[in-house]
């Protein structure tokens, strides 16, 4: 078989191709459900009023949805430029470490003067976790997938020994945790008695800041440019090296912002099990959306919802919650399947 | 056609009405002749006429909406390359289909064993390459790695490749576009001996003396159709290219014009090694004003080197560059650009254009981060649509409009537009690398022109291309490049285009490094 | 225990080849997979597969090879998923692979949740158990090191030379460096670039879930969550490091065992006590980025690794 492509796709091929994609990610969650014992239908069911079938349960899934926009939004950066950085959890917990670090008692200033350097200084130590990768890669060739994947193992160590020896809480009876931010560096809620916090609207503001730079300025144009042809950029004049530095540097802070957000917002301490992955789930997040940094917000609610409603699921029926990551990996695979057809028609001789 | 002569020899293969689309394209419509044993057919056309395009539904690289093949008789099923190796066709591709980091043995065994035999049975492999290389002077050693092979040497290694598979039919795709003079009378030879013993070929080219030289029947494409089929005996020049575009093909004219003064210098100039390609050694070149400076030779020679270095890319190791300072650090594609030097890459696809931009977005590739196309980093792209807009016009673009991805151009039209891009800033020194590969005679008339146009305007030209033809037709001196190094500069009309193929193999060099 | 004690002690390199063994089917099957140029990021979580479905076939009852066997094969369906979206559809590499590995990882934590829901602690197995091969074993030092190992650690330093052999005095082994060097010359061939590339990536995904359960049939005897940890992103350092040949990339696992054996009893020593241990244990990651480094500047890699082939494409 092979592939043509399509110059102009339908509208119906736009719409049908994804749609199906979407169809057997549903059908692979039933069988799942099957093979567990369970009603499909009641399990699907479960999900859905699991993620938002309530107030609460919709809170849960915005809350969710925070920092996947965040490490969503450092995917579809980096992937424009086609930098490959798979090291969103090792920024995340860097930001979050800094912000442990400066949040605890350190800087004792108002809030209104403290959360804006603890995100400044988040994004700072985000960006310089991946500067490391980036620069061996622009400076040396090494393919920064490796390497940004190794440092988020590196990264999870380093917080551990923090978390052991100088973060030690001393309260914490024993257990590898951090002490606990001070009031003035802990994000409010943005309605009192709505658990839901400023870090939602601050992924908000960054996903359409994203999508001002990437469509509005020049250095956007730049990633784009890089991103499609670097050969082409790089003959044009278009300094490629460190357009890649820039856009790490963004990517990097982006996803230091979960790890600030999630601190800051939700947990209010550090710990090693901070993040479920969510510099995983970002990529995912980033590929649903197509890159696209309006469509992050809306995939990262997808995907949150997915993984809410399927820990509430689970609670009621004995299917796994594992299977919130096996239907996300199918979204993500069926759907980028789906997009290559609807750009291009399979001939089989 | 059947009413046709097909008396002497035996028909080895017989194509019937094939017929190919792509797209809205209509790249083969209803072909069909006859190839008989011991001949050599040409296969005429100009760029995009479909000659490319046949022989690869002939060897099953594509598969034909409709049509039909014949070799020997029996019908080839359509779609398999082995279909067509193992019924004796053999294709020398115009981008040769081999592997630079394996041998020249294993390129020729690849693929001639079942895939699950236990071993690769290269003794007697060897032995046989030796003989085919001797039979028909195809001299190259089997053990080399390709990738340090020169490109008349790759083709050999292409020829040998189909005759160690018992080809009997042998189609050859533009097999001298990258040759030197020298180097197509030997391959002439030996295909004159694969004809002596029975073979036939299939020649595909767009130049008239070739095929007067070489075929015995001519078959001529234009826009996808065969309109025409002539005995080269019965047939000439003028004829033949009237057939092959419509029209007479006008030549260049390039009228005399006093040179201006130099506007880019070179002085011994050197670069440092880039992988396998050639570095410049020695050079010395004058870029005058009002000048078109044309350089030949055969490809990989150190074009690239000299393009990049011109086209800011690369820096001088050694010698000056009167433009940049001796140890080149500020030299950059964005101050060649600031220079006022004007480059249209050798590569439009993969160095000139960005295939899913817009249009809008590719004419401002080199100039976005200036006023008018932005201002303090944000873009104004209603500017940007408007040079998009100017450039379209005045080049006579064709496209659906500016904001159509420039991926669904034409080849000319992409080059109209690059152009248009480089030609709108007013450029003193224009560098064209190889800026009609693959055009149609009516985009190449286009692009002479403007070339021409820019030359007598008092720009400078340095017009690089492997088609001997074309730099002697439009430079006013030609400069031959070989392994880096520089001929020295040939006014217009002193130099035979033997002469100058002597120059391209090397001769006239001295050993020292600079050009004798 | 000084270093001295550490490096003539034969337990310490015995140690150092029952490490670097799972690293050497994996790293084997990537460098399959990248030599018919195409990236399988799929390896991480193949292996995770391979390690779950290994131990669950062995603990419901059946032999230890069967094991292995199974290991293999559901190894090999991950890797159809992945050969099936790279190859014939071309989708990007990193996609793709990335997604393989999240599937079969969640798949594999599935499965065991839902055969073993109420356990806190994983059942063990009888693992693979060394034994002797008479007379070498004798050596002093190499003998218990190379030569008192389990069976599948002699499979793995066996496949070693079968790959060399596969690769570089088969024509299959040609077919695929060829496919990886420049597809359009094995098209041209008469060959099939897409049954090459496809077979070569579902053989080395094969190989990779075998080195998984090389961790829970031969290392640890049971299965739990998070034990791969990022032995199949070390593996495809490894391959760089191995400069894409079988034999150096066998050595470079061998070697990058070692330090890792080493920092384990380095723990053990006076040094354990004033460094944190969290420090010995980033040497692993740490070695794997710096091999990266020093072998990048050598331009070995396949020449079409990561290019997808559309035949007939204009």
């Amino acid at each position: 078989m092979r592939l043509e492509p399509i110059a102009n796709p339908t509208l119906a091929r736009r719409i049908v191709l994804p749609a199906v994609a979407l169809a057997l990610t549903v059908i692979a969650a039933s069988f799942l459900a099957l093979l567990a014992g369970a009603n499909p239908f009641a399990t699907l069911g479960l999900i859905l009023s699991g993620a938002v079938g309530s107030k609460f349960a919709l809170l849960e899934t915005l809350n969710r949805a925070t920092p996947l926009i965040f490490t969503g939004l450092a995917a579809a950066v980096a992937f424009r430029a086609r930098l490959w950085n798979i090291g969103a959890e090792a920024q995340l917990y860097a930001g979050a470490a800094v912000t442990v670090i400066l949040g605890t008692g350190a800087l004792g200033l108002p809030a209104a003067l403290l959360l804006p350097i603890l995100a400044l200084a988040a994004m700072l130590a985000g960006a310089a976790i991946l500067l490391g990768p980036v620069l061996l890669k622009t400076r040396l060739g090494v393919d920064e997938v490796v390497t940004t994947l190794l440092f988020n193992f590196i990264m999870l160590l380093f917080v551990s020994y923090l978390l052991e020896g100088p973060m030690k809480d001393p309260m914490g009876m024993g257990w590898p945790k951090s002490a606990a931010l001070i009031p003035e560096a802990r994000l409010p809620r943005i309605v009192t008695g709505l658990r839901l916090h400023w870090g939602f609207a601050l992924a908000l503001l960054a996903a359409v800041a994203v999508w001002v730079i990437q469509t509005r300025t020049t250095l956007g144009y730049e990633i784009r440019a890089v991103g499609l042809n670097a050969e082409a950029a790089r003959f044009a004049g278009i300094p490629v090296n460190r357009v890649m530095v820039k856009t790490a540097l963004l990517s990097g802070g982006l996803a230091a912002l979960a790890g600030f957000s999630e601190v800051a917002g939700l947990k209010g301490n550090l710990t090693l099990d901070l993040s479920p992955g969510f510099g995983y789930a970002g990529i995912i997040v980033a590929m649903l959306a197509l890159l696209n940094p309006l469509g992050v917000v809306l995939s990262a609610l997808f995907v949150a919802g997915v993984f809410v409603g399927a820990d509430s699921m689970s609670r009621a029926a004995a299917v796994p919650t594992y299977i919130a990551d096996i239907l996300t990996a199918t979204a993500l695979l069926t759907m980028v399947l789906a997009l290559r057809l609807t750009h291009a028609r399979v001939r089989w001789r | 056609m059947s009413d046709r002569d097909t008396g002497g020899a035996e028909v080895v293969l017989r194509l019937s009405g094939i017929t190919k689309r792509f797209g809205a394209l209509l790249a083969n419509d209803a072909i069909g002749f006859d190839l008989r044993r011991g001949e050599v057919i040409a296969l005429l056309g100009e760029n995009g006429a479909g000659k490319t395009t046949l022989m690869n539904i002939l060897f099953g690289h594509y598969t034909a909406d409709a049509g039909t093949v014949e070799v020997f008789g029996q019908p080839l099923p359509p779609g398999h390359p082995r279909a067509a190796l193992a019924s004796g066709v053999g294709m020398v591709h115009q981008h040769f289909t081999l592997a630079d980091n394996l041998s020249v043995l294993d390129n020729i065994l690849l693929g001639t064993r079942s895939l699950f035999s236990p071993s690769l049975g290269n003794a007697a492999a060897r032995a046989r390459v030796s003989r085919l290389a001797q039979d028909f002077g195809l001299a190259v050693h089997p053990d080399a790695r390709v990738g340090s092979l020169s490109v008349g040497e790759r083709q050999r290694v292409e020829i040998l490749k189909a005759l160690y598979r018992d080809a009997r039919i042998l189609i050859l795709d533009e097999p001298t576009a990258v040759l030197t003079p020298q180097e197509t009378t030997a391959l002439f030879a030996t295909l004159k001996k694969a004809v002596a013993l029975g073979l036939s070929i299939i020649f595909i080219s767009h130049k008239l003396g070739e095929v007067m030289e070489i075929s015995s029947r001519v078959l001529v494409l234009r826009h996808g159709k065969l309109v025409g089929e002539v005995e080269t005996a019965r047939t000439d020049r003028h004829r033949l290219a009237e057939m092959m575009v419509g029209a007479e093909i006008a030549a260049p004219k390039v009228a005399e014009r006093v040179p201006g003064p130099a506007l880019l210098t070179l002085k011994g100039v050197e670069t440092a090694r880039r992988g396998n390609a050639p570095r410049l050694k020695g050079v010395d070149l004058e870029l005058r004003a009002g000048q078109i400076i044309g350089l030949a030779g055969v490809s990989g020679n150190g074009q690239s080197a000299l393009a990049a270095l011109i086209g800011g890319l690369e820096s001088p190791t050694q010698g000056r560059m009167d433009l940049a300072e001796d140890d080149g650090v500020d030299w950059s594609p964005r101050s060649a650009l600031a220079a006022g030097i004007a480059r249209i890459p050798e590569d439009r696809h993969r160095t000139g254009t960005v295939a899913d931009f817009s249009l809008t977005e590719n004419a401002i590739l080199e100039s976005y981060a200036r006023a008018p196309m932005s201002r303090r980093g944000w873009m104004d792209w209603r500017a940007a649509e408007g040079f998009a807009r100017r450039i379209i016009e005045t080049y006579d673009v064709r496209c659906p409009g500016p904001s159509a991805r420039i991926r669904l151009l034409s080849g000319g039209n992409m080059q109209k537009l690059i152009l248009g891009r480089v030609l709108e800033a007013a450029p003193r020194i224009i560098l064209a690398n190889q800026p009609v590969r693959g055009l149609d005679i009516g985009a190449v008339t286009f692009v002479h022109n403007r070339l021409i146009a820019a030359r007598d305007a008092g720009a400078a030209v340095l017009l690089i291309s492997e088609d001997l033809d074309e730099v002697t037709a439009l430079s006013d001196v030609i400069h031959v490049i070989y392994e880096g190094r520089l001929s020295p500069g040939f006014p217009r009309g002193t130099k035979t285009p033997a002469e100058l193929g002597l120059w391209m193999a090397g001769q006239g060099f001295g050993e020292a490094g600079h050009a004798a | 225990m000084d270093l001295f004690d550490i490096l003539l002690n034969a337990s310490f390199w015995a140690a150092a080849v029952r490490i670097a063994s799972p690293l050497i089917f994996a790293t084997l099957g990537e460098l399959i997979c990248e030599r018919a140029g195409v990236l399988n990021l799929g390896i991480e979580g193949i292996m995770v597969a391979g390690a779950f479905a290994g131990w669950m076939t062995v603990y419901l009852g059946f032999g230890l090879w069967t094991g292995v066997l199974i290991a293999m094969l559901v190894g090999m369906a991950f890797g159809f998923l992945h050969a099936v979206l790279t190859v014939p559809f071309g989708l990007s590499q990193h996609v793709v692979g990335l997604g393989v590995t999240l599937l079969a990882t969640a798949t594999a934590y599935f499965a065991y949740r839902l055969s073993l829901p109420e356990v806190t602690s994983p059942p063990k197995i009888e693992p693979f158990q060394p034994f002797e091969i008479p007379l070498l074993a004798k050596l002093p030092l190499i003998g218990p090191a190379f030569f008192a190992q389990t069976a599948l650690t002699y499979l793995a330093f066996a496949l070693v030379l079968a790959v060399w052999l596969l690769l570089y005095r088969t024509p299959l082994g040609l077919a695929l460096r060829a496919a990886g060097e420049n597809p359009a010359a094995v098209e041209a061939q008469g060959l099939s670039v897409t049954a090459i590339r496809m077979g070569a990536v579902i053989a080395g995904s094969g190989l990779m879930a075998v080195g998984g359960a090389f961790l829970t049939m031969s290392a640890f005897s049971s299965f739990f969550f998070e034990m791969v940890n990022g032995r199949g992103w070390i593996c495809i350092a490894l391959v760089v490091f191995g400069a894409w040949r079988p034999g150096k990339a066998a050595l470079g696992a061998l070697l990058f065992a070692a330090f890792d054996a080493l920092q384990v009893r380095l723990q053990q020593t006076p040094m354990g006590a004033i460094v944190p241990y969290q420090l010995f244990l980033m040497v692993p990651y740490v070695l794997s980025i710096l091999a990266l480094v020093f072998m990048s500047r050598r331009a070995e890699v396949p020449a079409a690794l990561m290019v997808p082939f559309n035949k007939g494409e204009r």
